[in-house]
């Protein structure tokens, strides 16, 4: 099987798994206690005609099923409706709010890989020396640490004390310099875990590769000790980190409802969060089904890594 | 001169247990263009003095003595980039699993290719036109497009030919073939065999063949090393060792072959284990296993002698076609004599299929 031929297949079995996720997502408004309509309304007072008219506006005076497909045609073109709490179109609220948390992620991730690979390498090639004793400890602490926890103590020594950063982002577009470097701390923050784990990740795997039969054989053919492991060996060892970091990707979007907060950073975790505590449903629901479409969407593509990185992987099933 | 000169290699691995002498004062040399055998049980240490040869020991293994001359120049005092030029171009290896040898990620064109660009100064397109042209050579058909292919795309003997091309690829004066048919089937043993025998002609290349089947080795090898237990108990042609096997764990060693066919003290299967690296008998290191021990085999360790004369020999000093052994019996030491017939049954020699 070529490459192509396995993404084709990894994408149509990735529908049903999206379709399954619009469902749960669009029984979060019957799940809630109360009147559907109610959750609609954002839990406010109104006449019983107002009631009505919104019922047959939301289509909720229809069958369950009736409703989902109605719902899934809105969402499929981003369109979920006004926030009953605020009066804005929640399409464009996330429009506008989407980018940060990408960024922001986006930033964490290449700093985990950037961090977390060379840490790895290292550690796994000078077993049990100080580089590897310092890495363990290293990764150990960064793992230990919660986020929100060491956003704070970053903000509070490098933001408040030394006044190196903003303590809120600056009031400028999103990729401006200012915002770039306000961006530096959430990142460490929501990234040293993930490259704590990379790196341990990636020295066990790489410890088991480097006994394999075909590190010698490429010793034997006179490749460079650096070939040798930055080819041959670590192709082979970031297999098993790809598959955990399908993983981490979660672990990144939860990590950014806390450390958005810490940051006042604008993305998807804070409108999260302030939509559930004010009972917005439209925009829970909206941000809901973003967010779980983003984690299939990423673990299709560490499906694809996968298989780039594997071409054993390719002929499977 | 010859082209490779082992001078008491001793090799050592420092485990949890001990230390383990896996190679013990072996000694030997290969001449341009000489196939030799490294015979033995697994364990005996023939793996890892291949492995010494390329500079290829790593922990908890170490050289501790000796010298490994290739060309006159001691292996064992390169530095790590003379070592790497020496590695795949002038001395190279077959492994003995191809499957676990090939790297499963990159494709076999690959892997060949970069063997080439290693050592010589070609292009990319030089270097894969050369590597299409190896494939060829070694069996694989419409090399051409399997060029791009993946080790698991190919079955295990075709794997195997992708490894000799790959060892070939530089024209490597000395080919160590470590086990290269044990993973195989039968069949495809035989195949494999006679494809390296077409080769190593065509390039005249030495070879260190390294197995524990003295009928795999008989037809393709000039002279035999038999190994024990880290040490080497007999040196011979073939065709010696084979109508004269002159110590006894030779003897057990090719009673396992068909073809020997004498029923009195015919030993079918060498009894007893491999000795204990860590604690290794006391005198001769097969005194346990060995039918014809005495009591001065338990406390005296006998030296390599030429069997003719009796008289001591180190392997690099003796003729190399001397026929050496180090049994208690060609130091006049034993009282009853080895008493074993060797009956060479029939005129077949059909000797590829024995097991
Ligand atoms: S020296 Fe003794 S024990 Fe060793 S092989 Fe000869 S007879 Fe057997």
């Amino acid at each position: 099987m070529t490459l192509a031929t396995y993404v084709r297949k990894r994408v149509l079995v990735s529908i049903p798994v999206l379709l399954g996720v619009t469902a749960l997502t669009f029984s979060l408004l019957h799940l809630t206690p109360g009147d559907p309509v109610d959750a609609v309304l954002g839990f406010q007072e109104v006449d019983p005609d107002v009631r009505e008219s919104l019922k047959a506006e939301y289509n909720l005076d229809r069958p369950v099923w009736e409703q989902y497909l109605f719902w899934l045609r809105d969402a499929l073109v981003l369109e979920f409706g006004r926030s009953p709490i605020t009066g804005r179109d929640v399409g464009a609220t996330i429009a506008d709010r989407l980018p940060y948390t990408l960024v922001l992620g986006g930033a964490a991730w290449l700093c985990s890989l950037l961090i977390g690979i060379p840490a790895g390498v290292v550690a796994a090639v000078k077993r049990g020396e100080p580089a590897d004793e310092v890495s363990r400890i290293a990764a150990l602490a960064g793992i230990a640490t919660p986020n929100f926890w060491l956003g704070l103590v970053l903000l509070f020594v490098f933001s408040v004390r030394l006044g190196w950063f903003r303590v809120i982002p600056p009031d400028a577009p999103l990729l401006s310099p200012a915002t770039l470097r306000f961006l530096i701390l959430p990142t460490i923050t929501l990234g040293t875990a993930s490259a704590a784990l990379v790196a341990r990740l990636l020295r066990s795997s790489m410890l088991r590769e480097l006994n394999a039969s075909y590190v010698r054989t490429a010793r034997a053919k006179g490749l460079p000790e650096r070939t040798v492991i930055c080819k041959h060996v670590l192709r082979n060892s970031l297999i098993a980190v790809v598959t955990v970091a399908g993983l981490q990707l979660t672990l990144l979007v939860d990590g950014a409802v806390v450390v958005e907060q810490v940051f006042s950073w604008p993305g998807m975790g804070r409108l999260l969060v302030g939509a559930i505590g004010q009972r917005d449903l439209p925009t829970v629901q909206a941000t809901v089904l973003v967010v779980a479409v983003s984690v299939v969407l990423a673990n299709l593509l560490v499906d694809i890594a996968y298989a780039v990185l594997d071409p054993r992987i390719r002929d499977e099933r | 001169m010859a082209l490779l000169e082992v001078e008491d290699l001793v090799v050592q691995f420092y485990t949890e247990d001990g230390v383990v002498r896996a190679v013990d004062g072996i000694s030997y040399e290969i001449e341009r263009g000489e196939h030799l055998a490294l015979v033995g049980e697994s364990g005996a240490g023939k793996t890892v003095t291949s492995l010494a040869l390329l500079g290829l020991i790593e922990d908890p293994g170490e050289i501790v003595g000796g010298e490994i001359r290739f060309r006159g120049r001691n292996i064992l005092e390169c530095s790590d980039s003379e070592l790497r030029s020496l590695r795949g171009n002038e001395i190279a290896m077959v492994f003995q699993d191809p499957e676990t040898a090939l790297n499963p990620v990159y494709s076999v064109g690959e892997q060949i290719a970069e063997a080439i660009r290693a050592h010589r100064d070609v292009t990319d397109e030089q270097a894969r036109r050369r590597t299409v042209e190896l494939l060829e050579r070694v069996g694989v058909s419409d090399a051409e497009h399997r060029y791009a292919d993946y080790p698991h795309e190919f079955s295990g003997g075709q794997q195997q030919r992708i490894v000799i091309a790959m060892a070939l690829s530089c024209e490597p004066d000395l080919l160590i073939c470590d086990e290269p048919t044990t993973a195989l089937d039968v069949t495809v043993e035989a195949q494999i065999l006679e494809l390296l025998e077409e080769l190593v002609e065509e390039f005249e290349t030495a070879i260190q063949f390294v197995s524990h089947d003295l009928g795999v080795v008989a037809e393709r090898c000039d002279r035999v090393l038999v190994v024990y237990a880290g040490q080497v108990v007999e040196r011979a042609s073939v065709d010696d060792l084979y109508y004269d096997p002159k110590h006894p764990y030779t003897v057990g060693l090719m009673a396992s072959i068909p073809r020997l066919g004498a029923d009195r003290d015919r030993l079918p299967t060498i009894p007893g284990a491999a000795p204990d690296l860590i604690d290794p008998p006391t005198g001769c290191r097969f005194h346990p296993r060995c039918p014809y021990a005495e009591s001065c085999c338990a406390t005296r360790e006998p030296s390599l002698v030429d069997a003719e004369t009796g008289t001591t020999a180190t392997p690099l000093e003796a003729a190399p076609t001397a026929h050496l052994a180090a049994c208690h019996e060609y130091t006049g030491a034993l009282e009853d004599g080895l008493d074993y017939d060797v009956v060479v049954s029939g005129e077949d020699e059909g000797r590829g299929e024995s097991e």
